[in-house]
């Protein structure tokens, strides 16, 4: 059978208009491809991310279950769902061929600081499920504060003359858990989204972590019209890279044709407003590393 | 059949959850708790039990594990001590504002500073304000017993909170007493399995659970609900100890185990392991020299048995408190909540608080006897001005 990203993309949606998203949020068309994705019977574990806004903030919800603990631990939420699906098919309460998919989904700051233990324990013991990180690259639910994954030289209210350090590279640090699944994910790119959510669903059990890159309207100062624009863009300069890791194999699922200059994607930012030539150099060099350095 | 076996506290906690047929274990070790841990993992690895452990990386997401799991339907179990339990403390609320009946064993330890494996109970009296359920227990035959029976309770509809069985690290935790291992066809019976109908996640009738609300929108009723739950629930306790003493044939009382009380001019209230000692002091006093004084082994802590207490204790002259934990700048916790119940217009009784056996400091028979002396002689002030006594503090 021909697998059609396409076919996943046009199937029904488990996730409606109407919620309370900022516009030109990437964060809602990323949740509705993932959810026409894993489809009805799936479980989500929400951590802190402004994707609780559609999901668990009264009145709204997703159609599916799904359960907010606290910020840290949904990838904990993972590994107790996963064991209780397990005993309760044994114990035939569950229907043993029936498939629930068990997921994930949490901000950068939940994903990559508060929660970065529980992330790399539901990891090393892979534990069955979907771990979704929606990386607009600051604790945007709380008004715009620095994570570990926010860029260098970017503006938050706690970075206000820039991030000294730069973003964490938290995909390859999941990969190097030795999962069977990691993958980067863009909203420019919903082919390759959707493609790489239905062969993690796939491919049975353990865990498998996604990173969405997400621009934020709101955070990252530019129009909301643009997100796509932005997202295509930060990929297109390398800023982003789109990629895979299969069982330990990596694979880069996109390639631009040429690298643009890392100056065409800072440029339509506000949050890297009054960056000098010399912080778009060490910009431009650190992409420079990353897309050639070892493992890319 | 059941058999009898010399076992720690831990491993009779073990035995308690086999015998509850718990589903999913999450859990992380900490000294005293480990063998708990263990033991469970020994019985799931040789067969003797059908559960799922998940050895977590923290506290905190064991008890989001546990959380997860118990939502979804199945009998979840774990077991902590002191800072464990306290880096669960964020996801304690979540267990019970959802309503979720999980099960815990809390073997109480010192929380640090000074670090320490030995045991008071601050570590749990502090996580009073949780929506747990606690109770407290005086040896390893008690520990097994109550882990059925806090299912049970937890599961009843009239209650769904999670339940904490509280015992004393090292000395119930690690001494060895003789305990009758339930027969299993009897705690079947008495214990069916859990298939909750209220909350559960399932993708055949979808609900989102731990919502967040952006004004005051049921906060305060399902607080309400919460606390009605709490008080429901010790009609149940009771029940359920009933229930368990017919079919086992041990009761141990409910919300809390009072002797001597008629006629009685002080009571001495104690929780835990303490309960041993104080009551051979009291029935040494009462034997030998004629004393009026009774005994209250205070089992559940939360729900606080207000007015159980107050109708047990309204005719006595004074009421005296011994316990391993203290709310550095008020009193000690059983003490404070005491006071608030026995609080009336016309009498209350003298009401004097000792704060005994911190960081497992040992509280001898003839410190318990000194102490009942000493206030039996007071119990006839008209008031006193140190109600709180740090009893054992070293050159003071």
């Amino acid at each position: 059978m021909i697998n059609n990203p396409r076919d996943a993309l046009f199937k029904e949606d488990y996730f409606h208009p109407g919620h309370p998203l900022c516009p030109g949020c990437p964060g809602g068309m990323a949740l509705r491809w993932i959810m026409k994705v894993l489809g009805r019977d799936s479980i989500a574990n929400v951590g802190a991310t402004c994707l609780c806004l559609p999901t668990h903030v009264y009145p709204h919800s997703l159609e599916i279950p799904s359960l907010y603990i606290a910020m840290a631990p949904s990838p904990a939420g993972i590994s107790g769902m996963s064991a209780a699906i397990r005993i309760l098919k044994r114990k035939g309460v569950i229907p043993a061929e029936k498939r629930i998919t068990v997921f994930a989904i949490s901000g950068d700051g939940s994903t990559a600081d508060i929660g970065m233990a529980a992330l790399s324990g539901a990891a090393e013991r892979n534990d069955d499920g979907l771990y979704f990180c929606f990386d607009n690259e600051a604790y945007m639910n709380t008004g715009i504060q620095r994570s570990s994954t926010t860029p260098q030289f970017s503006w938050t209210f706690s970075t206000t003359k820039g991030k000294v350090q730069r973003k964490k590279d938290l995909p390859k640090i999941m990969a190097a858990h030795d999962i069977p699944y990691v993958a980067t994910l863009s909203v420019a790119y919903p082919e390759d989204f959707v493609r790489k959510v239905e062969k993690a669903r796939d491919m049975g059990p353990g865990f498998k972590y996604f990173q969405i890159h997400g621009p934020c309207p709101t955070g990252w100062r530019f129009p909301e019209h643009k997100t796509v624009e932005v997202a295509r863009l930060a990929v297109e300069t390398g800023f982003w890279s789109l990629y895979e890791v299969v069982h330990g194999s990596f694979n880069i699922t996109y390639r631009p044709r040429k690298r643009l200059p890392v100056v065409d994607y800072v440029k339509l930012q506000g949050r890297f407003q009054g960056l000098t030539a010399q912080d778009i150099r060490t910009l431009q060099n650190w992409v420079d590393e990353k897309e050639e350095g070892p493992g890319s | 059949m059941a058999t009898r076996k010399m076992l720690t506290g831990n491993y009779a906690a073990a035995y308690g959850a086999k015998l509850a047929r718990v589903e999913v274990f999450p859990a992380f070790p900490i000294t005293p708790q480990t063998p708990v841990m263990e033991k469970i993992v020994e019985f799931i690895e040789n067969g003797e039990l059908d559960a799922e452990f998940i050895p977590m990386e923290s506290e905190h997401s064991v008890m989001a594990a546990a959380v997860a799991a118990e939502a979804m339907g199945a009998r979840t179990f774990t077991a902590t001590s002191s800072q464990g339990l306290l880096y669960m403390h964020e996801n304690l609320f979540v267990a019970s504002g959802i309503r979720l009946p999980v099960v815990m064993a809390i073997v109480n330890r010192v929380v640090g500073p000074p670090n320490t494996v030995l045991n008071d109970l601050s570590d749990s009296l502090d996580q009073r304000d949780t929506s747990w359920i606690q109770i407290y227990v005086e040896n390893a035959q008690e520990v097994l017993d109550m882990i059925p029976q806090a299912y049970r309770i937890g599961e009843d509809e009239r209650v769904l909170l999670p339940v904490a069985i509280c015992f004393e690290g090292i000395i119930i935790s690690h001494y060895m007493e003789p305990v009758e291992i339930l027969d299993q066809d009897k705690v079947d019976h008495f214990l069916p399995p859990y298939r909750p109908k209220q909350v559960v996640l399932d993708p055949d009738r979808p609900m989102s659970l731990g919502q967040i609300v952006m004004d005051d929108t049921y906060i305060t009723e399902m607080k309400y609900q919460q606390q009605e739950a709490m008080d429901r629930s010790k009609a149940v306790i009771r029940e359920v100890d009933e229930a368990f003493g017919d079919a086992f044939g041990r009761w141990y009382g409910g919300l809390f185990a009072a002797e001597w009380i008629d006629g009685a001019e002080v009571v001495l209230l104690t929780l835990g392991s303490l309960a041993s000692t104080v009551r051979a002091v009291v029935k040494q006093l009462r034997d030998e020299a004629g004393l009026p004084i009774g005994f209250v082994k205070l089992r559940a802590f939360r729900p606080f048995p207000a007015q159980e207490l107050r109708d047990c204790l309204s005719h006595v002259k004074a009421a005296v408190v011994l316990e391993k934990g203290v709310s550095i700048g008020a009193g000690g916790p059983v003490f404070l909540d005491l006071s608030h119940c026995l609080n009336r217009r016309d009498r209350m009784p003298l009401l004097i608080d000792y704060i005994v056996g911190l960081g497992g400091r040992d509280v001898t028979f003839e410190e318990v006897r000194n102490i009942a002396l000493t206030v039996f002689e007071e119990r006839h002030a008209d008031s006193i001005t140190n109600p709180v006594r740090w009893h054992q503090v070293r050159g003071l």
